[in-house]
């Protein structure tokens, strides 16, 4: 069987359709090497959508590129990804090609640049098929006016033929989502799908993304800075800073009680309707996220964690569970937060 | 265990100048290094030849002509009228310098204003860019053959001549900078604060537009330089007896068999300058980028 | 794209419509009676007449420029100086000359430096690339009419493989044509194979680093389809600017050239007239050089709206 085939083949209820353990990629740069990501570990279940959160240069987009191996050829991964059972990471490029587009698929933050400006949009769609299931010209722009009705464009007949920059931002980012869908992938991972868009189109966005999960089954890993999205349209979160899985919960779970400190600074700093109409001000996090040459054996938010001591700045606080429960509830921390979540303040005593 | 802590954002005041940062650049880069040292070597020599010259380029000996290189008192040796091959070279690189350089400051100093103008002033744009597009038209060649014609050839009109024709591609990089620098922040500051066109121009602007303008003079000069050539090669510019590298190729190649160093070294010449030029701004080119060492 | 087409025709009319006043000025600067720089070997005072009747020399300026319009309309650039013979037969039989070198060159060129520059772009980092890049900046740098002399030393008279110098037409003998051209389109077309070289890696650049190529990456597309449907094609619109904006070098190129090579094209015919002093066919030269750079320029915008869709489109280019 080809690894593609594999790929396909071998998901059931139990078994996660992806399955990444130990995932670590550093860079080599001119001033030494840099960790992007440390030991990262994550599941993703058929039909489920999983949510990345975390600020700029947590590593997010990082690990979702490099479960198909989109990194540049300088980046030195490690650990295990095992997509329907198949183990990608070190696998030969030309297995990862035929993987790519037709089992696991992506979609990138700006739909605009994201787009070959001189090729019609049923062209780039046309051509994930053409590749992957083989299908004649014809036969492919047949199946990209369905594929774009599918997403919501409305007159898909016309708009196949149409240019990107002759549709709006979110008509892109539904094109990119069909391009993304054509072969059927069990996984789509949407890195920041809905950020260079309006808010009022955010919203469309994010109901085609569950219309194709509930319809087509597709697990979905997001990665998003915005607690909003999150909230709209995860199952389950996981929470990144610093290159290291701090938290993992079930949705409703994480903004009830968030035990690691940083996810309560997160939720702190987000805006809540209601809750700071008047007078509460929104509590930031002091300092920057750090950009680390080796991943230490210390809690890499300790010089930002209000709660931090010396065992923090000594041992790094293992990922494990908080809360059990459903879906367990995981937290790397020394002293994560002891009561629910009722007032945000209150959260990081 | 010390964490290695490197802040993500590098907040606004630096604290290495700009000017620093670049020439540090520069300096690391062996290519830019070894071009500059080359261009400051060849100005030196082409600036002092009249003195250090060991031979006047007058200076004929009938019975020494046609004297291989390495014959004694001549390192290049001679050409048909015996005159010395190494003295000539000296003053033709100096000649086509002087050549390069003031066509090349020609066009800046029509150039620049113009294409200020055309940036900053959506009115006048039209007007500069059909008088680009008129310059455009006619190649520098046909232009040097134009004014040949009028006025007669000579180092003054071929230089005229390549610096009408450079006018138009520094027009259009100085048009497209100031269009960039014109949408910017600051100048919309300086407006609202009061500051007149002239200023906004003359203070805001030009000083931030002085990158482009560097890097095309360093490809300006050496084109103007292969310019020169191919004028004096044809005989639209400078006249012999005068020493021009491109009259020098112009008579050895009816020489050629008897005497191939005098086609090949003038030739040598020329391009070692043009190339070190080109070398030199390619460098700097990369140093003023401001997206950093693309590496 | 009808109303972007429309702006660069009239913008291209109004420069040839100044070209040729430029050209129609230029003859009347020269010092002296414009009649005596006409006249050539006959100056008596009655061909001198003649020659301002024919000219219309003591018509006011405005009715002069007229008749000169009309005359060039007609094809009618007035009489060679020097041979005595009508200048539009000597364009018949010189254009098609330079014009096959041009091409030839262009073409050659073309191939050459697309093929190197995203050579230099793909292989980026490794030898190739320097070796690339070097070229490039010799072609760059080298004298070409340098190139030329060498060239016709050491392959033509030296080893006998090409003829040093003449030209034969290619209806008369299509091999022979190619064997006396070739030499000359390559050395013709080394400075711009240069450029385009330089322009196209630079393109391939920016095209290989962009997020449309990282979605083809993403879709499972082999390397080699990634550079040419997604990374070259959006490269191809800098080859033909960069054609475009190099075709006066070109035509200065060809001028060189075909002194060096003994083409018998336009080239060589405006040397002779410089030094004859033979006016009429300097003017024609020059008033169509110019009218050539305007018209081609005006197909290359063409080109351009064919292959850049959003210009086809919507007439804004992007």
């Amino acid at each position: 069987m080809t690894t593609a085939e594999r790929a396909g083949s071998a998901a059931t209820l139990d078994t996660p359709v992806l399955a990444v353990r130990d995932l670590s990629v550093s860079f080599p740069t001119e001033t030494g090497t840099v960790s992007a990501v440390d030991a990262v570990s994550l599941d993703l279940a058929p039909g489920e959508i999983v949510g990345m959160v975390g600020e700029s240069g947590c590593g997010k987009s990082v690990t979702a590129m490099s479960i198909a191996g989109l990194l540049p050829g300088s980046a030195r991964i490690t650990g295990s990804v095992r997509l329907n059972g198949t183990e990608l990471v070190g696998t030969r490029e030309s297995a990862l090609r035929r993987v790519r587009g037709k089992e696991i698929a992506y979609i990138f933050q700006e739909p605009m640049t994201s787009l070959n400006p001189v090729l019609t949009v049923g062209r780039q769609i046309g051509e994930v098929l053409q590749i992957h299931e083989r299908m004649s010209r014809r036969a492919a722009r047949a199946r990209a006016v369905e594929l774009l009705t599918l997403v919501g464009i409305p007159s898909a007949a016309k708009r196949v033929d149409n240019y990107p920059h002759q549709l709006s931002g979110g008509m892109r980012q539904r094109v990119m989502i069909a391009m993304a869908v054509a072969c059927g992938p069990k996984v789509l991972v949407a890195d920041e799908p809905t950020t260079a868009l309006d808010v009022t189109v955010q919203a469309g966005i994010l109901q085609v993304l569950r219309d194709l999960r509930d319809r087509l089954g597709t697990s979905i890993l997001i990665i998003t800075h915005d607690l909003g999205v999150i909230a709209d349209i995860a199952d389950r979160v996981v929470v990144m800073y610093a290159g290291r899985v701090v938290e993992r919960a079930a949705v409703t779970d994480l903004f009830a009680h968030p035990y690691h400190r940083y996810t309560a600074g997160l939720l702190s700093a987000s805006p809540t309707p209601g809750r700071h109409a008047g007078t509460d001000r929104l509590q930031e996090i002091p300092g920057l996220v750090p950009v680390l040459s080796t991943q230490p054996d210390a809690c890499t938010f300790a010089d930002r964690c209000p709660a931090a001591d010396a065992r923090c700045r000594e041992s790094a606080p293992p990922l494990e569970v908080v809360a059990a429960g459903g879906t367990d509830h995981l937290a790397a921390c020394w002293h994560p937060c002891p009561s629910p979540r009722s007032h945000p303040e209150e959260a990081n005593r | 265990m010390t964490v290695l802590t490197v802040p993500m954002a590098e907040t606004g005041a630096a604290s290495i100048t700009r000017r620093t940062r670049v020439l540090r650049r520069l300096r690391r880069n062996p290519l830019a290094v070894v071009s500059f040292v080359v261009l400051a070597l060849a100005a030196g020599i082409a600036l002092l030849s009249p003195w250090i010259a060991p031979y006047s380029v007058d200076q004929t000996d009938f019975a020494r002509t046609f004297a291989p290189p390495g014959s004694p008192g001549h390192l290049l040796g001679t050409d048909d009228l015996g005159r010395d091959v190494l003295s000539r070279i000296m003053l033709g690189a100096r000649a086509s310098l002087q050549v390069g350089l003031l066509a090349v400051a020609t066009s800046l100093v029509i150039g620049v204003p113009l294409g200020l103008a055309a940036g900053y002033f959506r009115a006048w744009d039209a007007v500069i860019s059909r008088f680009t597009d008129l310059l455009l038209a006619f190649p520098f060649l046909i232009m040097a053959v134009g004014l040949a014609a009028i006025r007669g050839a000579s180092l003054g009109n071929a230089a005229v001549a390549i610096g009408i024709a450079q006018i138009p591609g520094v027009i259009r990089v100085v048009r497209s900078d100031t269009l960039r620098l014109k949408s910017l922040d600051f100048v919309a500051a300086a407006v609202v604060d009061g500051a007149s066109d002239l200023w906004v121009l003359a203070r805001h602007i030009l000083p931030n537009a002085t990158s482009v303008i560097l890097v095309q003079a360093t490809v300006a000069i050496p084109a103007a330089i292969l310019g020169e050539a191919v004028l004096s090669f044809l005989g639209l510019g400078i006249q012999p007896p005068a020493p021009s590298l491109g009259t020098m190729l112009a008579t050895a190649q009816q020489f050629a068999a008897r005497a191939p160093w005098a086609a090949v070294l003038p030739g040598v010449v020329i391009m070692g300058l043009a190339l070190a030029f080109n070398v030199f701004g390619d460098a700097l080119r990369d140093a003023l980028d401001p997206k950093g060492d693309r590496r | 794209m009808a109303r972007y087409l429309l702006t660069r025709a009239w913008q291209s009319a109004l420069t040839l419509l100044l070209s040729t006043i430029v050209v129609f000025f230029g003859v009347r600067a020269l010092p002296g009676d414009p009649a005596l720089a006409l006249a050539g070997e006959d100056r008596s005072p009655e061909a001198l007449e003649a020659i301002r009747r024919h000219y219309g020399l003591d018509q006011p300026l405005p009715l002069q420029f007229a008749q000169y319009v009309e005359r060039m309309v007609q094809g009618d650039f007035g009489v060679s100086i020097r041979t005595g013979t009508p200048v539009s037969s000597m364009l018949t039989t010189a254009l098609p000359v330079t014009a096959e070198l041009s091409i030839l060159a262009i073409l050659i060129a073309t191939a050459l430096g697309v093929g190197a520059g995203v050579l230099a772009a793909v292989r980026r980092g490794r030898p190739a690339e320097w070796v690339a890049n070097g070229l490039a900046l010799i072609g760059l740098s080298v004298p070409h009419f340098w190139l030329g002399l060498l060239a016709i030393l050491y392959l033509s008279v030296a080893t006998g493989l090409f003829p040093a110098s003449g030209f034969v037409p290619f209806l008369e003998d299509p091999m022979d044509n190619l064997h006396h051209i070739v030499l000359p389109a390559v050395i013709l077309g080394t400075g711009l194979a240069a450029i385009i070289m330089r322009q196209t890696r630079s393109a391939m650049l920016d095209s290989l680093s962009s997020d449309y190529v990282r979605t083809a990456k993403a879709k499972g597309l082999r390397p080699r389809a990634v550079i040419t449907q997604h990374a070259l094609r959006n490269s191809l619109i800098v080859v033909v600017t960069v054609v475009g904006l190099q075709l006066g070098g070109l035509i200065s190129g060809a001028v060189v050239t075909e002194q060096i090579f003994g083409l018998p094209g336009f080239g060589k015919m405006t040397i002779d007239a410089v030094f004859q002093r033979d006016y009429p066919v300097i003017q024609a030269v020059v008033l169509l050089t110019a009218t050539a750079y305007i018209v081609i320029n005006f197909f290359v915008d063409l080109l351009y709206s064919v292959i850049d869709p959003r210009i086809r489109v919507t007439g804004d280019p992007a």
